[in-house]
């Protein structure tokens, strides 16, 4: 690879070969401007979306009632769901024949079907039957919305009771610690510093050293004076800063526009992604050096390590959902550990003496990433 | 009409010699559904519980039983000291606190009130959520298990008491009774899929032709663009087609995900959606210069539309601005009709007003990605 300078940018000589060789990578990087924007504006835009549009809560729930015999109950029981802002009673009819059509046709989320003679039942005491039908098709929704709309027919079930001999009610007062709002940002971001990382050093990192193998300039390098060691490096440490900078912007932006709070220490928290930006560089030169074309390491790469990162690290499904198998599994995804080290400094603040474990166990897989990345590295060389 | 036979197979015959494209094109569905099936879930298998248990009574003890009994929960520790369970939480070893607080017991029988505390580990938001309606329920059904031996024991009578009717809430999920996540996730899953073998694919092979050079000597070649467009886009097309089948015959047997309506529909609505997702593919042909630049551009698209689509939350519960953002989404679309004709045995006449803004995004993006094409090239 000609090392053409323009003239702007030769001013800092660096002495060493190492120096020369970062100095022609940092180039790479900063000449593809597209890549370099969208490696800039993907996080940035992600953060946005996470705190703006992306949320699991259900805040308008469409409810449409099935009341055979309408009275002063009934009616009641409508009004009070009216009441809520939550819910909208979207229409009341005398019968279930038109249900199927209106969830065909998402016009509602939630039938509630009160059999006939509903009050003369309840004012005899009885038990009375009512059935909550919900559209299943989107199983968490279904289950939310559920819980919403019992919610409400027990208040209005406590309402009806004579006074004074209420039925026996436990007061829950629920806290959510650490995110007592459930604000998706907060989840969010330390897992998007993951999948930023993971994206930046490993994918670009294999892309670009498989890129000088497929164009034969790696066979350049390897006569020239520089050792194995200094081309990984070289090839490395442009990425590490990349990435670096990155992680910075998206704390930035997550602190300014949502205001995603930073309990514990900010060093701390570099420290950690530096270790972890090590950690998927490695892999990233491991994928690299097992494939012969461009097209091989990307899907290597992506395969490798961007989806285990999206899907098996916690960042969006918790872990402890998972099937039994599978969890195992998520430990040898370097990602899982970090996101707990990021969740457990920006919203627990919590420091080393609670995240050692998880911390040891990245600066392992550092070591070993490293060490297999060198050797591979050497075996192609010969 | 020659030129164009020659030049697909060439392009067929380019595609099947690449062992990495069509391990790509076998592979990826399969690994994605067997991922993303199993791991994408919020359904709560079981929660650590901590219980500060202050009260230290029947009553007291019988909702910490209840607690256990659902298998919901698990007992982890049980401890008087409020400080204890929250390091306990800190250091993850808990994800719900259950605090009963003193004079439980006596309240209950007095006033027929008593509270509790719930703490949860909120790092995982959208677990938090699941675990605390589980919670709510078990103590809302102990309270009610309460108030019948308290009312035997109070009035002396049994039966009915005038005045004191309870309501008997019965809860079913329609077209997925079990509340299958899987049932949810895999019709979207397979669109991701068709998404990105038509987006990715179609920019990374036309953009190769002009990194190696050979798109230039076509150029020059008497195949005229349409000629050229044609030849790349019907094998991706096809191709496109052939995933999903892969993912669909996976979906059915591997997962056993109903499919209550027309095969004939999904593979209708999956011709018409390629349409634009060549086109994108196309157009981010024409933005870039190397493999890896189309490979990043076309990466950004895919993960913006998949956001936006309500693969993963839904379309719904996002603010209003969001929710007219995601209307112009193909990708949103494609994955209501695949969710109702697989899950809801939707026909024609239910899915018509997304289909008809499906088909016209779709023919928008494509001509718009062909005059684009032609523009540059000239």
């Amino acid at each position: 690879m000609s090392s053409r300078t323009g003239g702007r940018v030769r001013a800092p000589r660096l002495p060493s070969a190492l120096g020369a060789f970062v100095r022609k990578e940092l180039h790479h990087i900063v000449r593809d401007r597209q890549t370099l924007a969208i490696l800039l504006l993907m996080p940035l835009v992600q953060v946005l979306l996470f705190g703006y549009a992306l949320r699991t809560d259900v805040r308008d729930l469409r409810v449409a009632m099935v009341d055979p015999t309408p009275d002063v109950l009934t009616v009641r029981l409508r009004n009070r769901l009216e009441s809520t802002p939550r819910f909208r009673v979207v229409s009341t009819a005398t019968s279930t024949a038109l249900l199927e059509d209106q969830f065909q046709r998402r016009v509602a989320d939630v039938a509630l079907v009160l059999p006939t003679s509903f009050a003369d039942g309840l004012a005899r005491g009885d038990r009375t039957p009512v059935l909550l039908v919900t559209d299943a098709s989107d199983p968490n929704s279904g289950t939310t919305m559920q819980s919403y709309v019992r919610a409400a027919l027990a208040d209005f079930e406590s309402d009806l009771s004579a006074p004074g001999r209420g039925p026996v009610r436990i007061q829950v007062a629920s806290r959510m610690r650490y995110n007592p709002t459930l604000e998706s940002a907060n989840l969010f971001v330390p897992g998007l510093i993951a999948l930023v990382l993971t994206l930046v050093s490993a994918l670009m990192t294999a892309i670009s050293l498989s890129r000088e193998k497929e164009q034969g300039t790696l066979e350049v390098l390897l006569v020239s004076p520089l050792r194995p060691w200094q081309i990984i490096v070289g090839k490395v440490l442009p990425y590490l800063a990349l990435g670096f900078a990155i992680t910075c912007l998206v704390l930035l932006a997550a602190r300014v526009v949502f205001a995603v709070p930073l309990r514990g220490s900010l060093t701390l928290l570099l420290a950690e992604s530096v270790l972890y930006t090590i950690v998927s560089l490695s892999l990233g030169v491991l994928v690299a050096a097992r494939t012969t074309s461009q097209r091989a390491a990307m899907l290597g790469a992506l395969v490798g390590t961007m989806m285990p990162t999206a899907l098996l690290s916690g960042m969006i499904f918790p872990i402890s959902s998972m099937p039994g198998w599978l969890r195992p599994i998520t430990n040898v995804v370097p990602a899982r550990w970090f996101i707990v080290i990021a969740r457990g400094i920006m919203l627990k603040g919590a420091g080393l003496g609670i995240l050692w474990h998880e911390t040891l166990v990245l600066a392992g897989m550092a070591l070993l990433l490293l060490v297999a990345a060198t050797r591979s590295f050497h075996a192609r060389l010969d | 009409m020659r030129t164009l036979r020659f030049l697909l197979r060439k392009e067929y015959l380019q595609i099947f010699r690449d062992r990495i494209m069509v391990a790509q094109l076998l592979l990826l569905p399969a690994i994605q559904l067997a991922l993303l099936a199993n791991a994408a879930t919020f359904e709560i298998k079981s929660a650590r519980l901590v219980v500060v248990d202050e009260d230290r009574s029947a009553t007291s003890r019988g909702l910490v039983d209840r607690m256990r009994a659902g298998g919901r929960f698990e007992l982890v520790k049980s401890t008087t000291s409020a400080e204890r369970a929250d390091d306990a939480m800190m250091r993850r070893q808990a994800g719900v606190i259950l605090r009963i607080p003193r004079e439980f017991e006596r309240d209950l029988v007095r006033t027929h009130t008593a509270p509790v505390q719930l703490i949860l580990n909120a790092e995982d938001g959208a677990a938090a959520g699941v675990t605390l309606s589980y919670a709510q329920r078990i103590v809302a059904e102990y309270a009610s298990e309460l108030a019948a031996t308290l009312r035997l024991s109070t009035l002396g009578g049994e039966g009915p008491v005038a005045g004191q009717g309870r309501l008997d809430v019965r809860a079913r999920g329609w077209y997925n009774p079990n509340l299958d996540y899987r049932f949810y996730m895999v019709p979207g899953i397979l669109v991701q899929l068709v998404t990105m073998v038509g987006t990715l694919l179609t920019a990374l092979n036309i953009v190769r032709e002009k990194e190696l050079g050979t798109l230039e000597q076509l150029n020059v070649t008497p195949v005229t663009r349409g000629q050229f467009i044609a030849a790349k886009l019907i094998p991706l097309w096809s191709l496109g087609l052939v995933a999903l089948t892969i993912g669909m015959l996976v979906a059915r047997f591997a997962f056993h995900v109903p499919m209550r309506g027309s095969v004939l529909l999904v593979f209708g609505t999956a011709s018409v959606y390629l349409l634009a997702a060549l086109g994108v593919g196309l157009l981010v042909s024409t933005m870039v210069s190397t493999q890896q630049q189309a490979m990043f551009v076309t990466f950004f698209i895919v993960l913006v539309y998949l956001l936006m689509s309500g693969l993963f939350t839904p379309v719904r519960s996002m603010p209003i601005w969001a929710q007219w953002i995601a209307q112009a989404n193909p990708v949103m679309h494609f994955i209501e009709i695949m969710r109702a004709v697989m899950l809801r045995g939707a026909g024609l006449r239910e899915i018509a007003r997304s289909l008809a803004i499906l088909s016209a995004i779709a023919v928008g993006v494509f001509s718009l990605s062909v005059r684009q094409y032609a523009k540059r090239a000239a």
